[in-house]
């Protein structure tokens, strides 16, 4: 049953990277700007649940709703605070800021919390298991699958047949004429910063799960992974972020199991370097949006 | 009037890099003589820092594109150089499985400093030109992706760095003299880089890729160049760095270090060599005195818990200031001339900077 472990290991690790690189392509959709604080947006959620749990006898479902919600508003605190004023100015402006926000938010957990890692309280449910056509799996790994699926068809739903999914697809695409449309901008980039962080609070929520502890560096990896996946499946391209979560997924499980023990702490490299390959070869990724620049020569 | 330009009329013309050079070597002499050691020590810190923010410049206000991989080539540069200049003995010591070649081979520190920044550049003539073909978002993140695979490689190779243990017994060679003299040069480089043709057509790409295409700037060409120039300096700068605090470890050459180095160069203006030049002075001033809070704070128990990260907060919030007020620097991408040198030569250069 080895195959159908590692089947449901990748669908679960699978789906939460496409979540995480979903929440960095809505805002990269729309303002052309890779947001480094989106992991930080993880983070704030994390310690949300951490002083929630450690400090109040809230039961765990408001903790965890109260956690997303505080990643939605920080990330649209963000966008209001600073993004807001530098995005119209400079690109490498609106750059350098995400990095700023990301390292103010990271220092000021350090200073204000602690640097150390603090455990999380979870319900009980994340840490049993249960078995699914002969496989042995945390349900943990289940019921990512399940909240990816329920959170994809929803914002599918939202994006095809709502007024604000429509208007926000649109200005993915040509964002000058959608405004010429009379779709007010900020509107669009708030909801989009919303959703955005959104998506971090409940990935934050399995991926805390995963470890039950939180430390200030917690949003680094699944910036990366955002990273990676995005690059993968397409910048410009919502599905496409879905799908590289998905082959990241993948490709993570498979240099897992095959690159032998003295190599496997070398992985990240070679998790890299293909991403750097797949730019060279492919720079739209492998589902191309409608705004392709990227390459000079 | 060109035929009757002297030398010296030349040189008020470029007075900014002159001047700016000249009071930093200045500096270094006054310093030396009247302040007290932190002072002196921060002044050499200062001026290590300003060169490789000069270096950074070369290329990321050159050709506009964001630059995470510098300070990777900081790291080779420091690496190559240390294990040159360090003595076999003190090699078989400070590492313990490096490989036998790697630990004979010694040569004196300033050879061991020029190879440093020549292999930082031959590393960076290696992967560049596929990297250079990139640009906007997709060309950052593959940038942020080549320093990450430089990180990994360093924390992992331990035959050659140690892993991520500390590399240490570097000899200490890096006087305020040393630190002043190099970043100087670096100073005066950069800048004629900026105004010579190379300067000039890469600075024509960042503006307006197509009208630079449409001239017959080869884009991609020239940004190489450039990238492995730039990283030169990063690796003859990681070499004096490290004959100066002597022992560091793979996590000097990452994102907090990257952080540093782009702020310096944001905040003042990544246009022009003013820019980074007095972007270094505020951060180094700004970073030394709350470091010297933080540390007054957490020695003094006026507060009860340790504090971390104050540094770093207060930075990033400036630079978010910073950038929302003037989003190109606070120079913006200009450099500053002064009022009474070299003003009646209105060239077409300082024309070409009124009219951006």
């Amino acid at each position: 049953m080895i195959f159908g472990e590692f089947v449901i290991n990748t669908l679960s690790l699978g789906s939460l990277y496409a979540l995480v690189a979903l929440g960095l392509v809505f805002v990269y959709g729309i303002l052309k700007l890779v947001n480094f604080a989106y992991g930080e947006y993880v983070m704030v959620a994390g310690y949300s649940m951490y002083i929630l749990g450690a400090f109040t006898p809230v039961p765990w479902w408001v903790t965890m709703i109260v956690a997303v919600a505080m990643a939605a508003l920080t990330s649209y605190l963000t966008e209001l605070v600073a993004f807001r004023r530098v995005r119209q100015k400079s690109d490498n402006a609106a750059l350098v800021t995400s990095f700023a926000v990301m390292v103010l938010l990271q220092n000021a957990v350090l200073l204000f919390v602690s640097p150390r890692a603090r455990a999380v309280k979870l319900p009980s449910a994340f840490s049993e298991s249960i078995t699914i056509l002969g496989v042995v799996t945390p349900l943990r790994n289940v019921l990512t699958i399940a909240t990816t699926l329920v959170l994809l068809l929803g914002l599918t739903l939202l994006m095809k047949y709502t007024v604000l999914g429509i208007a926000m697809r649109a200005a993915a695409d040509k964002f000058t004429t959608t405004r010429l449309m009379g779709v007010q901008a900020n509107l669009v980039i708030s909801f989009a910063f919303i959703i955005s962080g959104f998506l971090a609070g409940v990935v934050s929520i399995f991926w805390v799960g995963r470890s039950a502890s939180v430390d200030p560096l917690i949003g680094f990896t699944p910036l990366l992974i955002a990273f990676i996946a995005t690059v993968i499946g397409g910048m410009n391209s919502l599905v496409g972020a879905v799908a590289g979560g998905y082959v990241y997924g993948l490709l993570f499980n498979i240099l897992s199991i095959t690159l032998p023990a003295s190599m496997i702490s070398y992985r990240d490299a070679f998790m890299f370097m293909i991403v750097i390959l797949f730019l060279l070869l492919r720079p739209e990724g492998m589902i191309k949006g409608n705004y392709t620049e990227e390459r000079v020569g | 009037m060109s035929l009757l330009q002297s030398p010296l009329s030349r040189m008020a013309k470029h007075s900014t890099a002159w001047i700016l050079a000249a009071v930093l070597v200045v500096g270094a002499f006054v310093l030396n003589m009247a302040a007290s050691g932190v002072i002196v020590d921060i002044y050499t810190y200062f001026c290590i820092n300003l060169m490789l923010v000069l270096g950074l410049q070369i290329f990321m206000g050159n050709s506009g594109i964001l630059n995470w991989t510098y300070v990777g080539f900081v790291g080779i540069g420091a690496y190559a150089s240390s294990i040159l200049s360090t003595s076999p003995a003190v090699k078989e010591m400070a590492v313990a499985n490096m490989y036998p070649s790697l630990v004979e081979l010694q040569t004196p520190i300033i050879p061991a400093l020029i190879i440093g920044g020549l292999v930082a550049a031959a590393v960076a003539a290696a992967i560049a030109w596929p990297l250079m073909r990139l640009s906007n978002a997709v060309g950052v993140i593959t940038l942020f992706a080549t320093l990450i695979v430089i990180h990994v490689l360093m924390t992992q190779w331990d035959n050659v760095t140690n892993g991520p243990r500390t590399f240490f017994g570097v000899e200490y060679y890096t006087t305020i003299f040393i630190a002043a003299g190099a970043a100087a040069v670096t100073l005066v480089a950069a800048y004629y880089f900026r105004e010579s043709s190379l300067g000039l057509r890469v600075r024509a790409s960042r503006d307006d890729r197509f009208a630079a295409m449409a001239c017959g700037v080869s884009v991609v060409g020239v940004r190489y160049y450039t990238f492995i120039l730039s990283s030169f300096v990063a690796g003859l700068g990681g070499g004096i760095w490290a004959h100066y605090i002597t022992s560091f470890s793979p996590k000097s050459f990452y994102m907090a270090e990257a952080f540093v180095l782009i702020t310096m160069l944001v905040i003042g203006g990544a246009g022009s060599i003013s820019g980074a030049t007095i972007g270094a002075v505020i951060v180094t001033v700004m970073r030394e005195s709350l470091r010297q809070i933080e540390g007054f704070l957490n020695n003094s128990g006026v507060i009860d818990f340790q504090v971390y990260g104050l540094t770093e907060l207060t930075v990033a919030i400036l630079m978010i200031i910073i950038l929302i007020w003037r989003p190109e620097g606070i120079v913006g991408g200009q450099e500053l001339r002064l009022p009474f040198v070299g003003s009646k030569h209105r060239s077409a250069e300082s024309a070409d900077e009124a009219s951006s």
